[in-house]
């Protein structure tokens, strides 16, 4: 028999298909499609939040440091951080396998 | 006690809407339409009704705040026709996946172009497949009839799903007709208050409506099919009910000298009360010729039209719209497709007939008998015909 890849019956289905619990669409993992990943150079970043500023999935968080990171749970691989960065220092990687 | 008087079917209708109390009421005006909501918004401003009359926009605008009011928990209803219809297509969809009981009567028109105001069915048998249950009335005090069990139906939480209720434009919703209007305690009983399974709350947050990713999609669809075929078992309910509480009874087919018919004319909507006239002159001339008239088109009642029609050796079904290209109309098609390769099952043969405004009189039913007869014996080339088309 073929694979069935659904993850719920239509006898168990939430009834008009409604999401009863709110707020969790924060569990859900949205950067799994990615195919290239900002890579952010230390050495260059002056700390100026651009990339915080654009990025259109709010992807991006400041660490103790205050150096800008993406989380790569939401992160889409868009550009648009290594695109705005006035000093360069965000590469686009490819993500491999 | 509920009084019969002379009233426009339009005006009877917005009626039945203030009797079954809606509570929300989002439209936008069209003919023939036009009279129903024109007189509901006319109650809404008099206090008559306490409701929300929001002239909207379009009728997108129309259908999508239908959506709205419903999923917070109001009794909707609003009503359209033709290029309205139409233009509220996209949103149709959404309350049958979403369980949003809005009712909605349809005032059937022809579409553009050329530019007609006047009656068939194209408007609706374009959204056949939307997914709300629908019906067809063939007389005034019947439109009245289905849009209080249109609430009633709809709202029932086995069902929660919406309804159009089809009329005749123009030659029923601009006819004065009597009918009876029945008492308020009456519809009371009939239609309790709307309790939604789920509403949109701040208190209790939901979402309706969210991305159904292929993983899910076919399931929530699978779903939505089981949902309106069972729906059937609480149409025929909430009918036997009204028989009980206003003495008028429903059938999702109904039949009209059909014993030992031979032959047997399938129509739906309000040309079959000329059809009946007609059956009643062959009969008269020693013709075997019934009627059988649709009233519940979507869930289609299978088992209830074989049983009613099963036994004719010729069924002359009459579509009140031509869809360039396809096979035959759409009602001619569903029949085809229930009586396929059963033994013993009625010749079909398909009639287009009453587009835009064109009168199906008496001597066309009687043309169309004729037809069907001379088809029983030498096949026609095509699947369908149109009665009534001029040449040159």
């Amino acid at each position: 028999m073929a694979v069935n890849d659904a993850i719920v019956g239509w006898k168990t289905i939430t009834w008009g298909c409604h999401v009863l619990e709110p707020g969790n669409s924060a569990e859900f993992r949205t950067g799994d499609w990615r195919s290239q990943r900002p890579v952010v150079d230390k050495e260059k970043c002056i700390k100026c939040g651009m990339c915080w500023i654009f990025c259109p999935d709010m992807a991006y968080s400041q660490d103790d440091e205050g150096y800008y990171e993406a989380d790569m749970e939401y992160c889409k691989g868009c550009g648009i951080c290594a695109h705005e960065c006035p000093k360069d220092a965000i590469t686009m990687v490819a993500e491999e396998g | 006690m509920a009084k019969r008087i002379g009233v426009e079917v339009s005006i009877a209708i917005a009626e039945a809407v203030k009797l079954a109390k809606a509570e929300v009421i989002p439209a936008y005006p069209i003919t023939p339409q036009t009279h129903i909501v024109e007189h509901l918004s006319e109650v809404v401003a008099n206090g008559e009704l306490d409701a929300e009359f929001i002239p909207v926009e379009s009728e997108h605008a129309a259908m999508s705040a239908c959506c709205g009011s419903s999923a917070a928990g109001a009794r909707t209803f609003t009503s359209s026709s033709s290029q309205g219809l139409s233009l509220m297509s996209e949103v149709l969809y959404i309350p049958p996946a979403m369980r949003l009981p809005i009712v909605n009567v349809v005032a059937n028109r022809a579409m553009s172009a050329p530019i007609s105001i006047w009656n068939d069915h194209q408007d609706i048998m374009v959204q056949r497949d939307i997914g709300w249950i629908q019906t067809f009335a063939e007389n005034g005090q019947e439109a009245v009839d289905l849009t209080l069990h249109a609430f009633r139906v709809a709202e029932d939480r086995r069902v929660s799903l919406p309804i159009i209720v089809n009329i005749d434009g123009f030659t029923l919703s601009h006819v004065i007709e009597p009918i009876e209007l029945p008492d308020q305690e009456d519809v009371d009983a009939y239609i309790p208050p709307f309790k939604p399974k789920y509403k949109l709350d701040p208190r209790k947050p939901i979402t309706m409506g969210p991305v159904g990713i292929p993983e899910v999609y076919t399931e929530a669809k699978m779903l939505q099919d089981q949902v309106i075929k069972n729906s059937k078992k609480v149409i025929l309910k909430a009918w036997k009910e009204f028989a009980e509480q206003f003495g008028r009874e429903y059938n999702p087919v109904e039949t009209y000298r059909t014993e030992d018919a031979e032959i047997m004319l399938v129509t739906m909507g309000s040309i079959s009360e000329t059809a009946m006239t007609a059956v009643d002159k062959m009969r008269d001339a020693g013709k075997s010729v019934g009627l059988v008239r649709i009233r519940l088109w979507r869930p289609f009642p299978g088992p209830e039209f074989r049983k009613a029609a099963g036994k004719a050796k010729v069924l002359a079904v009459i579509d009140r719209t031509l869809p360039p290209g396809a096979l035959c109309g759409p009602v001619g098609a569903e029949l085809r497709s229930l009586f396929y390769k059963i033994p013993g099952s009625p010749k079909i043969f398909s009639f287009v007939a009453g587009l835009g405004g064109r009168d199906v009189t008496v001597a066309r039913f009687e043309e169309i008998v004729e037809k069907a007869t001379g088809y029983a014996k030498k096949r026609p080339k095509e699947l369908y015909e149109v009665i009534g088309v001029r040449e040159k």
